[in-house]
């Protein structure tokens, strides 16, 4: 624990403890950061991390244990304290208000309002921050027209206009493209080498030994240890995290069937307009098969989410016909606005699809027994940690939330899954998981669509590989002939026909197909 | 060095362990606050807060007066929990209420020779049906037309109000009568007395209501179905449920059983239809189901509350000259203060 040296930690956090009804989230963590150094903190789902941040920057209080800042203690009890004090958090879940601008989300709670200042000035100076740290942004955006990896720059922006010293970020690359996470890579280069200290909270262990300079490995609420990155590889971070060896090969499959089959899911010449009225999908072609995985891959924002929602009939296409071939089960990509209610029960949120039938329920009337013993068990089968099944939903970690709605949907039986983002902002052994659940799906004959923004997901599971650039199918593969830099070009666009794609695209960026 | 342990200045003794009574303590000071009005008026805050207590449940008069003024708040209400619990915002019980006993008055006055067992049970069918018409309306307005409900409903309570001044004026004015009103129903038109109290039916059909309320909300699927509609609607919508028709469903539940409130007081308590046949019942009722935290049995205990304010409230008025509207504020800042105390109880920690 003792550190080197004259200076201070930057942040030291002693033997942290804190409870919530049912479960211990910290347990006697130590947790201590060097000014400027860029410290991961690794930890599966609900291994205490995002409660560990949310104590520091001052969403909880602990209940044991001490904070100091650089060699101060302190205390907050509200996060304006903490933001006073230079803490400033990118949360998983991204605090801004939908309606409002860039700048207003930005200035939003400041003491210098839009009132003081000329919008235009305002404009020009969050234009000159976002690009010194290469976050391109349109102040005058509206939030809910913008892409989620957007959204995650206004985040970092806001912490930034508000001079944060120590930034905090949960999970930053979940939401984003490769591309996208690079460029934060380099953002967060950039700011520790100006003295930024900066808490990376990931379980993608390549991002952690890409970037980070130290590491600390939470489990099950308490310590596992802290080393420098540099003695790491992710075999022994990951051990270290899960408590156990793990395997994320492409894993063994049934052979697809030989024989001509029907196709379950059948889209044909599908056009549809996104939320601004704009074309976000444009003839689309696609047929999944039983017994197969066809992954989805591209970058966010092309098409995915109306994809989707067109599948689900949530979304009219405007053009075009869809055959489905039975129920589907539905993996969303949004799991709180489509697939869980927060305020909600364990086993409500788990039976939602079951109400109107025996035995939950009987002649009109809910069973509340047998529908909590059913609940029961499938929190033990899909491995949900949950204090209880009367627990709301809104108390799990995101990665028990997904399990959830992983549970819910893949103990229908359906004939076709449709799973979007299945695994976004999982770590690596819940990934493993709905992974594993998939395949078994798959080897037992169901056609499932994967929707992924994660390139090596798709590659992982698929047994072919669609491109969505644009809201146009750039090219179809079979896995085992698929190339990594095809698939690349294919994401940015350039298709075999790409010269023609690419004047039909001219001068519009991925990022903004969502925006204007 | 910073790894020694230097003890936190900073921390502040803990007030965790007040937060669950912070609904008791806003209710509390409420009554505190209230006290400086009561002293404004020249009483004594204790006497008066005994006059009140006496007043609404000191004997079995104030205690039937309470339970009868309760009655139509607490049908009113369990209405409205259905509709907030699906996060309908349904303002405009008060119309609902009117238009209920319009429809009930007009079978009591047009069908006078029906004997009693058919005629009760028409005219108590006719106030549901006319709670179903007047929410029904505002729902269209709403689902179809795309108006804002609160709107809707809170200005289809004036019209409802204004309609049952106008029958009571002009169609169906006692011709022999000296006031605006209309003639007394038949004594077949009266809800049955329980016993011989001055309690009748409509007391047990809204304590029965109690348990199909719940047993509603959350034993039944269509129940499961309104909450997730009221809980997260994005969720509800996509994982099927038909959201438009459950927005319906709970604006027509909760208009039926305000209608049947109308209905139940035009029968028995003012037995003609006339002016002033409601003590605001459908704009109270809105805070009886926000105090009951949404919860029939909540709702139960705060209707009784409410009630027993206002009955309390006409003795302070007689006994310490305390102007009744002192029953008024009192309530509003029970309500408030209660529901402030709410907010900061589920503030997570």
């Amino acid at each position: 624990m003792t550190e080197p040296g004259q200076f201070p930690l930057a942040i030291e956090m002693q033997d942290i403890t804190k409870r919530f009804p049912g479960v211990i989230a910290n347990q006697d963590v130590n947790f201590s950061v060097r000014p400027g150094e860029i410290h991961a903190l690794l930890g599966e789902n609900g291994a205490g991390k995002t409660t560990l941040m949310n104590i520091l920057c001052g969403l909880y209080t602990a209940e044991e244990g001490e904070v100091f800042l650089d060699g101060v203690p302190v205390r907050f009890h509200t996060p304006h304290e903490a933001i006073a004090a230079g803490i400033g958090m990118v949360h998983q879940h991204f605090m801004l208000v939908e309606p409002f601008t860039v700048a207003e989300n930005i200035i939003l709670g400041q003491a210098t309002g839009v009132l003081r200042e000329p919008r235009q000035t305002l404009h020009q100076r969050l234009m000159a921050l976002a690009d010194q740290y290469g976050l391109s942004l349109k102040p005058e955006a509206k939030i809910w027209e913008l892409s989620v990896g957007e959204q995650q720059r206004v985040e970092i922006l806001k912490a930034l206009y508000r001079q944060a010293k120590i930034l905090i970020l949960d999970e930053p690359t979940a939401v984003l493209t490769p591309q996208e996470t690079e460029g934060l890579i380099t953002i967060l280069r950039r700011l520790a080498a100006q003295g930024t200290t900066i808490i990376f909270i990931s379980h993608k262990l390549k991002e952690i030994l890409a970037v980070c300079d130290r590491v600390t490995v939470l489990r099950d609420g308490k310590t596992v240890g802290t080393s420098d990155v540099a003695n790491c590889d992710t075999h022994s971070l990951a051990e270290m995290m899960v408590g156990r060896e793990v395997n994320l090969q492409r894993p063994d499959r049934t052979p697809l069937p030989t024989t001509p089959q029907e196709p379950r899911l059948h889209l044909e010449g599908i056009s549809a307009l996104g939320n601004h009225q704009v074309p976000a999908l444009r003839d689309i072609a696609l047929s999944v098969y039983p017994g197969e995985i066809l992954g989805v891959a591209g970058v966010d924002g092309n098409g995915q989410r109306e994809l989707e929602e067109v599948i689900m009939g949530l979304r009219t296409p405007t053009q075009g016909t869809i055959h489905r071939d039975g129920a589907i089960a539905h993996i969303p990509s949004d799991r709180y606005s489509m697939g869980l209610i927060s305020d909600f029960t364990v086993t409500e949120n788990l039976l939602m699809r079951d109400i109107d039938q025996p035995p939950f329920n009987v002649r009109g009337l809910l069973h509340p027994t047998k529908m909590a013993a059913h609940a029961a068990h499938l929190v033990q089968q899909f491995t949900i940690r949950t204090p209880s099944v009367k627990t709301r939903s809104g108390k799990l970690s995101g990665g028990n939330a997904q399990k959830v709605v992983v549970a819910r949907e893949l103990s229908q039986g359906h004939a076709i899954i449709l799973a979007a983002q299945p695994t976004r902002g999982l770590d690596i052994g819940a990934m493993e998981f709905v992974h594993g659940q998939l395949m078994a799906q798959r080897d037992a004959g169901a056609a499932i669509l994967l929707i992924s923004t994660e390139l090596e997901e798709v590659l992982r599971l698929s047994d072919r590989i669609a491109v969505l650039y644009e809201g146009r199918v750039v090219g179809v593969v079979r896995a085992e002939n698929a190339d990594v830099k095809q698939l690349g070009l294919w994401m940015a666009g350039k298709s075999a026909e790409g010269d023609r794609q690419r004047s039909a695209a001219s001068g519009a960026v991925p990022s903004e197909g969502a925006v204007s | 060095m910073t790894s020694e342990l230097i003890p936190v200045s900073q921390s502040k003794p803990g007030l965790g362990w007040l937060k669950p009574w912070a609904p008791v303590i806003g209710g509390l000071l409420a009554l505190v606050l209230s006290s400086i009005l009561i002293i404004l008026s020249g009483a004594n805050p204790l006497e008066a807060y005994q006059v009140l207590v006496l007043g609404a449940f000191g004997g079995s008069r104030q205690i039937t007066e309470t339970i009868l003024k309760a009655t139509p708040l607490l049908l009113i209400a369990l209405g409205l929990t259905i509709a907030f619990r699906a996060r309908v915002w349904n303002i405009g019980a008060e119309g609902q209420y009117h238009i209920g006993a319009l429809l009930g008055s007009i079978v009591a006055l047009t069908l006078p020779n029906l004997p009693a067992l058919l005629l009760i049970p028409l005219m108590l069918l006719a106030g549901i049906v006319g709670g179903l018409l007047w929410s029904g309306l505002a729902g269209l307005l709403h689902l179809k037309r795309g108006v804002n409900l609160i709107i809707c409903t809170l200005m289809l309570n004036y019209i409802g109000i204004l309609m049952v001044q106008y029958a009571a004026r002009v169609p169906f004015r006692d011709p022999d009568g000296f006031l605006p009103e209309s003639a007394k129903f038949v004594d077949a038109a009266q809800i049955p007395r329980l016993f011989s109290s001055r309690l009748h039916l409509g007391v047990l059909v809204a304590l029965a209501l109690v348990g199909v309320v719940y047993v509603l909300l959350w034993r039944s699927p269509l129940g499961f179905r309104l909450r997730a509609v009221g809980a997260k609607i994005s969720v509800a919508h996509s994982l099927g449920i038909n959201t438009s028709q459950h927005i319906l469903t709970a604006l027509l539940l909760s208009g039926a059983l305000a209608g049947l409130a109308g209905v139940i007081e035009v029968s028995y308590t003012y037995t003609r239809l006339k002016q002033g046949i409601s003590d605001g019942y459908g704009f109270t009722a809105i805070l009886v189901a926000l105090l009951g935290q949404m919860n029939p049995v909540g709702v139960l205990v705060s209707a009784v509350l409410f009630s027993g304010l206002v009955v309390g409230a006409q003795t302070l008025n007689v006994s310490l000259q305390i102007p009744a509207a002192v029953a008024g504020v009192l309530q509003a800042l029970l309500v408030l203060g209660v529901l402030a105390g709410q907010a900061i109880s589920q503030r997570d920690n």
